[in-house]
């Protein structure tokens, strides 16, 4: 088992080159830019495209153009920079483009600062452009998992037709872990929708208007009815020690590696703490946080933020369980004992 | 005859415009509108330079957000201003034998889109531009447009466009020719038969600039908007030669076409083994594990150019090597400017849940302000190694392992400063068993980016080696 030690935002633009990605139009934003840097580091030298565009407006712009042209394509930002990209994430999904965009997420609003926030959850998750459209976004926590799942993005944008964020923070960004690279090259195939200066998709038209009431309600019914059957086909978490717990806390990203240790010391401490952490935060793990959360005293949301997964979760438990928000902002980021302690659990 | 009009549409139109609705056959623009016209001669330009198969359609936000009811090509709609940026994004994604349009109008193109055109002009986009200049916004109601006559009345300048107020008419094409890259650049008019004439050439000329692949061609057309304008079609045409034309001179601007059209380089490709050894170079070779008996959680602090962030990084990778679970975590930023600098490490061998080390069992304090500032937080019985070279003090506590060693003085003798961390590392690493020595020195060649460097490297490991030996060892 031989294996890299690096970045996140290094491991990001393996897994996105193994996964088939030949296109990257970014803009430089902290903690995000390794990623562009590696990726104009690498992206040419595979035979690929590499632009720094002129904002980041353009640079989801360029996205839509290449996507529209069967590119298996990427961007990487932060909260400013994803802000100025919600229209065009919104034309994106308008209409149907496959793309994949990475969030290392940092404190906001406004410029705010560098370090570690969950706060792009509402933008990122719920929407943030205009219209009824969701993207589908994982919520890795370790440099593997950027690796990992920036790799498996482009298939599934290609599948459902629809943008895959990988929805880090500068934590997950900017540390260095044991990585270990896919074995396998994924390709993008050749899409029936998609015009590629040829004769035969010369027929193909992208567009998001819908003149007509009648169809664009049409639209959006397809888009929902694909959103619906995501909670179904790729709803994805990982549990710990929920099997006995009582208590259930629920984190992603750098919260749910400070909750995990936390986990383990509550557990030393011969409290029965269990860990539910999304890794696809849409579609959200509802069903399995309303079945844990029937059998806890009290559930724990963790989050970098004001409490924006916390609707998800109260959503899904609607009242079954008690719920507590232990939350950090600003780019604090807690110590497992500093969670402990506001959870109540403290010595 | 019906058949005679179906002759006279260019085949790169539709015959119907089917998109529009069963049957049509006439356009959605108003009467007298100038789109008509510049489609026509558009789609002429394709059916003469056959390449209808290879063309990509980009149609803006405005009034001809609908090109794609009339052009039988591929086609692309763009949000506002954005279409020379999806436009690049089709450009270089597909191989180079495509032929890419971007047809924007003056709110899209001069507008919102400014930054846009700008860039993908100064890139040299291999791309064909149709600038329509009607001076007016036509779709969302006649408001003023960047290209407004000064005194021209508009839904937005009710009582006429002032400098004071709006500004001036913005002259695209003399902005764009002031560039470097473009290779062709002319205004032309839909003012009068003899205009649109030449206007049928130039349109042609900047497409045939692409299929020899010289790069950037962009073709103004002065354009008439009768509804906009509150005129009838005579009038407006009349409107364009004596007002547009005067604010914005028809004629060339650039034509380098006359230079041998560029050489371009051939994409590398890559085979899938090719690939996955572009990316071997990182690999973290494996070796014999060492006598890691609990979690270390390190905290190395100093400040730049200490060695601090690449030793630390080593430290992390040592324990990869050794197939442990580790994680390095850096302060990192503007921080870091300030003359500070430390990093986390954890190694462990279960999985790490923080990698934010905040209660450390190693402190390595490389300069004074570190240890004031982590002492406290140092768990009892942890270690803490103090760089005597620079930290006068001794450390406060007595419920911690301390080992002074002159880390700096040493470097120095040696003759790289730089590696006084490492020589801290390896006094951490022979006292702990965390990582083995035999693993520090394993990992440095592969782990120092300048070579030279590498021997002193290595040499400072052995004489923190030699310093714990005579110092600590008991």
């Amino acid at each position: 088992m031989t294996k890299h030690l690096m970045k996140g935002n290094d491991a990001v633009i393996r897994g996105a080159l193994l996964g088939g990605a030949t296109e990257f139009f970014g803009y430089p934003i902290t903690p995000a830019s390794e990623i562009a840097h590696a990726a104009a580091f690498y992206f040419p030298l595979a035979g690929h495209t590499f632009l720094q565009a002129e904002c980041e407006v353009n640079a989801i712009n360029m996205l839509y153009g290449a996507s529209a042209a069967g590119s298996r394509v990427m961007t990487a930002s932060a909260g400013p920079g994803v802000a100025l990209m919600a229209e065009g994430l919104s034309y994106l999904a308008g209409a149907e483009l496959p793309n994949v965009v990475i969030d290392v997420q940092r404190a906001g609003p406004g410029l705010g600062n560098i370090w570690p926030e969950q706060s792009d959850y509402n933008m990122v998750v719920k929407g943030g452009g205009n219209g009824n459209y969701k993207n589908i976004v994982l919520a890795p926590n370790s440099v593997q998992e950027m690796c990992d799942f920036t790799y498996k993005a482009f298939d599934l944008a290609d599948k459902y037709r629809m943008t895959v964020f990988i929805m880090a923070d500068a934590y997950i960004g900017q540390m260095m872990e044991p990585v270990e690279l896919p074995k396998q090259v994924i390709h993008g195939k050749r899409k029936d929708w998609a015009i590629y200066a040829d004769k035969e998709s010369r027929k193909n038209l992208v567009t998001s208007i819908f003149m007509s009431v009648e169809e664009m309600a049409a639209h959006n019914q397809k888009l929902c009815d694909k959103y619906e059957r995501l909670k179904n086909e790729i709803v994805d978490f990982e549990e710990v020690d929920t099997e006995d717990a009582d208590i259930l806390l629920i984190a992603y990203g750098i919260s749910a590696r400070i909750s995990l240790s936390a986990v383990k010391e509550l557990r030393a401490k011969g409290i029965k703490a269990g860990l539910l952490r999304p890794k696809t935060l849409f579609p959200f793990p509802s069903k399995r946080i309303a079945e844990l959360s029937e059998k806890m005293k009290k559930v724990f949301v963790v989050e970098l933020s004001e409490g924006q997964m916390l609707e998800d979760v109260k959503l899904a438990i609607y009242g079954k369980a008690p719920i507590e928000l232990c939350n950090w902002m600003g780019g604090m980021v807690p110590s497992s004992k500093d969670l402990i302690n506001k959870m109540g659990y403290g010595d | 005859m019906t058949t005679v009009i179906k002759h006279q549409k260019p085949s790169a139109f539709y015959d119907e415009f089917f998109r529009k609705g069963p049957g049509q056959k006439t356009t959605h623009y108003c009467p007298g509108c100038g789109h008509g016209v510049a489609h026509k001669l558009v789609a002429e330009a394709i059916d003469n330079l056959g390449i209808q198969d290879r063309t990509v359609f980009c149609s803006p936000v405005g009034c001809s957000v609908f090109g794609y009811y009339y052009f039988d090509t591929g086609n692309v709609q763009c949000s506002h201003g954005r279409a020379a940026a999806a436009a690049t994004g089709v450009c270089r994604t597909l191989d180079e034998d495509r032929i890419v349009i971007s047809y924007q109008g003056d709110g899209d193109l001069a507008g919102i889109g400014m930054g846009a055109i700008m860039h993908a002009a100064n890139r040299g986009e291999n791309l064909t531009v149709f600038f329509i200049n009607n001076a007016i916004y036509g779709m969302t109601g006649g408001q003023m447009a960047p290209t407004t006559l000064l005194g021209q009345k508009t839904t937005t300048s009710p009582r006429g466009r002032t400098a004071e107020n709006e500004g001036y008419p913005i002259h695209m094409s003399e902005v764009i020719s002031q560039l470097e890259a473009p290779v062709f650049v002319e205004r032309v008019t839909l003012g009068d038969a003899k205009g649109v004439m030449k206007a049928k050439r130039v349109v042609q000329k900047a497409l045939q600039n692409q299929v020899e692949k010289r790069g950037f061609s962009f073709v103004e057309i002065l354009s008439p908007c009768p509804i906009g304008w509150k005129m009838n079609s005579m009038d407006a045409r009349h409107w364009i030669t004596e007002k547009l034309e005067k604010i914005f001179p028809v004629g060339n601007l650039r034509d380098d076409t006359k230079e041998p059209a560029p050489v371009s380089i051939p994409r590398m490709k890559l085979t899938d083994e090719e690939l996955i050894d572009l990316f071997k170079s990182g690999e973290v070779e494996s070796v014999k594990a060492g006598s890691l008996l609990n979690e270390q959680l390190v905290k190395v602090a100093g400040f730049g150019g200490q060695g601090v962030m690449s030793a630390s990084a080593l430290l992390a990778k040592c324990a990869v090597a050794e197939n442990r679970h580790a994680t390095w975590l850096p302060s990192y930023g503007p921080e870091m400017r300030g003359g500070t600098a430390n990093a986390s490490v954890v190694i462990s061998n279960e999985a790490i849940g923080a990698p934010v080390v905040e209660t450390p069992n190693v402190l390595i304090a490389m300069n004074a302000p570190s240890l004031d500032l982590f002492e406290e937080s140092v768990q009892p019985k942890g270690m803490v190694i103090v760089n005597s070279s620079l930290i006068e003090r001794k450390v406060k506590r007595d419920d911690v392992n301390v080992m002074y060693v002159p880390a700096t003085d040493i470097a120095i003798e040696l003759g790289s400063v730089m590696t006084a961390t490492i020589v801290a590392l390896a006094v951490y690493a022979a006292a702990s068993g965390a990582v083995s020595v035999e693993t520090m020195q394993k990992m440095i060649p592969s782990s120092i980016k300048r070579k030279n460097l590498v021997d002193i490297n290595l040499k400072a490991v052995e004489a923190g080696l030699k310093y714990y030996k005579e110092h600590y060892q008991k």
